[in-house]
């Protein structure tokens, strides 16, 4: 099993309760694929995001980030706008599960908050769960990803699993779970 | 070994599981009894046609309709749902196919036409698949992908989750509801209160709620945070299904014989109790922008309101239409203010036209719209421009939720909806005296009825 474990960008701050409607509005529900989603995705909380992210920012968020709908268009908004990985106090649950599906990791780390600010360069290792802000040198430990979910981000998401469950993909063995590349 | 009690949400998910107890923090896989999209269906095609499944796993399990952009508002609508209907053709899934002119808001048709029932697994590409709980369902969102792969396989992983209560003591009074209840217990917990954890209703202020009301509350558990929300099965809930109006084809009735089944055990673990005194209650009302953002609504009264919205699947059943008639009956909606009204489903329409119930409405000055979710989420039937105000029966009110990002938008019960229309600023509906509502009997006959006598006969 290969899964890329560590991130390093610069950092987007958001508020606690970015709610779907935020990330992506429902006037642009019709919009399925993430590159379209990505031209326009957290309109709603910061509207300059779209047009300056560069692709391996990193979003950090507060709490009960993606509350509100089960629209997928939220998860694959922020990979359409190429940000590799998302890292919040805590996520709510329809959107956590969204994004693992479809192969974005998510992190939880309390405490995330206070120890970013907006443009921080930070690296986010998704299998300690650790943050670390490269200006400061200070960090906070958060929860690392669970293997199942892991097993997912390493398959591209659910649909890899499903294949393999249907005995059409190769399922990893178990010694391979430990093969991690860091970048 | 010895069996902990368990709470309902922990006894459907560990039947599902084929185990005899589970706890919260357990990972199980469970077998899905319903599987409900709507136009995210639109967006389950790529996954599973990616996933290699060679049928759908259930096609008897399996519940599609068309309610969010309905009809079609514009071109990517349309073609969002000629290619459902395409998928519906190519993997057999005609039989519980609603497409537009047979359709409502898909939580509405999972209850009254019988998919949710007691002890049943529900899940549902819409975040308010929470509602069909109140039929004592362990019934909860997700997303398209996941469905996906419940279409291939029938099966998900979930985690078991923590539980709330929710105890409501005492009887409500007159003109207050279920959604002055569950505004009140959001404003307790947070939106983020009930983060992965399942709300179970209880108490005699809520087992005593007919079904129409229960399913306002689970509805909204949505709006905590909450994996889903449930009422323990009993007679009002049984009767519910032994009555259905339109059952879905092969529908049969539940066995009653089950109903102690489906309850909470008495030791059962909660970890945390929410207690909300049903008698004391005031209407409540959320104001912008954010569901947890709730006030008695005598403190926000007088707020003019450019838009009234009685509607979604929330509050928009016959009853709540039945509720907000009798504060239209021989009024006028007055200059300013502009009433969009949509029932919750297809059948609610047409017998809203039969008994003459639209006519309440637009004699008013109000406009009937088909049952659509349009206008809730900002899509399509009735948005707001920058500062204008909407009070809704709905159950959000983020930025941007109806339209332009400086709409505001208060989220209310029918009555209090109602009697704010006809106002033109938010009122306390308990001020002003509903009337009889008149109803066209088969005979073609017309009659007025007082509202609590219907809502009786409702019950």
């Amino acid at each position: 099993m290969t899964i890329r474990t560590r991130f390093r960008g610069r950092a987007w701050t958001f508020a606690d309760s970015i709610d779907t409607d935020m990330i992506v509005p429902g006037k642009y529900l019709t919009r399925l694929d993430p590159e379209s989603l990505g031209e326009i995705v957290l309109e709603g909380a910061r509207p300059e995001f779209a047009k300056e992210v560069e692709p391996g920012d990193i979003i950090v968020a507060g709490d009960n980030f993606g509350c509100g709908s089960s629209r997928e268009h939220a998860p694959l908004g922020i990979i359409g706008a190429k940000v590799p990985v998302v890292v919040a106090e805590n996520f709510a649950r329809i959107f956590y599960r969204n994004a693992i599906n479809v192969g974005l990791p998510v992190i939880e780390a309390p405490g995330v908050t206070e120890l970013v600010s907006d443009g921080d360069e930070i690296i986010v290792d998704i299998a300690t769960g650790t943050i670390e802000n490269i200006k400061t040198g200070r960090a906070v430990v958060g929860t690392p990803l669970p293997p199942n979910m892991q097993r997912i981000i390493a398959a591209g998401g659910l649909v890899g699993i499903v294949r393999q469950k249907l005995g059409l993909d190769p399922a990893p063995s178990e010694e391979e779970d430990a093969d991690v590349i860091e970048l | 070994m010895t069996f902990m009690g368990m709470t309902l949400a922990e006894k459907i998910l560990a039947a599902k599981a084929g185990k005899d107890q589970v706890k919260p923090g357990d990972l199980v896989d469970v077998t899905v009894d319903v599987a409900m999209s709507h136009e995210a269906c639109a967006q389950i095609e790529k996954p599973f046609e990616a996933m290699g499944a060679k049928k759908v796993w259930d096609p008897d399990k399996v519940m599609i309709t068309l309610d969010h952009w309905v009809p079609a508002s514009d071109e990517m609508s349309a073609a969002m749902h000629r290619k459902i209907r395409g998928f519906v053709d190519k993997w057999g899934l005609e039989k519980h196919f609603y497409d537009i002119g047979h359709h409502g808001i898909c939580h509405q048709l999972l209850a009254e036409k019988g998919f949710c029932q007691p002890g049943r697994l529900v899940l549902g590409t819409d975040s308010h698949t929470n509602t069909g709980g109140a039929l004592g369902a362990f019934s909860a969102g997700v997303g398209p992908t996941e469905m996906a792969a419940i279409f291939a396989t029938g099966e998900i992983w979930l985690k078991v989750p923590q539980n709330i209560q929710v105890v409501v003591n005492g009887t409500l009074q007159d003109r207050v509801y279920s959604k002055d209840i569950i505004l009140a217990a959001i404003k307790e917990l947070s939106t983020s209160g009930a983060r992965y954890k399942a709300v179970e209703f209880r108490g005699d202020g809520v087992m005593s709620l007919p079904m129409w009301q229960r399913l306002t509350l689970t509805n909204m558990t949505t709006e905590m945070g909450a994996k889903t929300g449930l009422v323990a099965a009993d007679a009002t809930t049984y009767n519910y299904l032994e009555t259905l109006s339109d059952p879905h084809i092969d529908y049969k009735a539940p066995d009653r014989a089950d109903m102690e089944k489906w309850r909470s055990d008495d030791d059962a673990i909660f970890q945390e109790t929410l207690v909300i005194d049903g008698a004391d209650l005031e209407p409540q009302v959320a104001a912008p922008f954010s569901p947890d953002n709730v006030h008695p609504v005598s403190e926000v009264e007088g707020v003019h309101v450019d838009q009234v919205f009685i509607g979604s699947c929330t509050n928009a059943r016959w009853e709540d239409l039945l509720i907000a008639a009798s504060y239209f009956e021989g009024e006028k909606v007055p200059r300013g203010t502009r009433v969009i009204v949509s029932p919750a489903s297809t059948n609610i329409y047409n017998r809203a036209l039969k008994e003459g119930l639209i006519e309440t409405f637009t004699e008013a000055g109000a406009m009937f719209l088909q049952s659509t979710c349009g206008p809730c989420f900002g899509a399509q039937g009735g948005l707001l421009d920058a500062g204008e105000v909407c009070a809704s029966t709905s159950n959000r009110n983020f930025v941007g939720r109806m339209g332009h990002r400086e709409g505001r938008v208060y989220l209310m019960s029918p009555a209090t909806a109602a009697a704010s229309a006809i106002a033109g600023e938010i009122v306390d509906p308990r001020k002003v005296n509903p009337k009889k509502v008149r109803l066209r009997g088969p005979d073609g006959a017309t009659k007025a009825h007082s509202l609590n006598k219907l809502l009786e006969v409702a019950a």
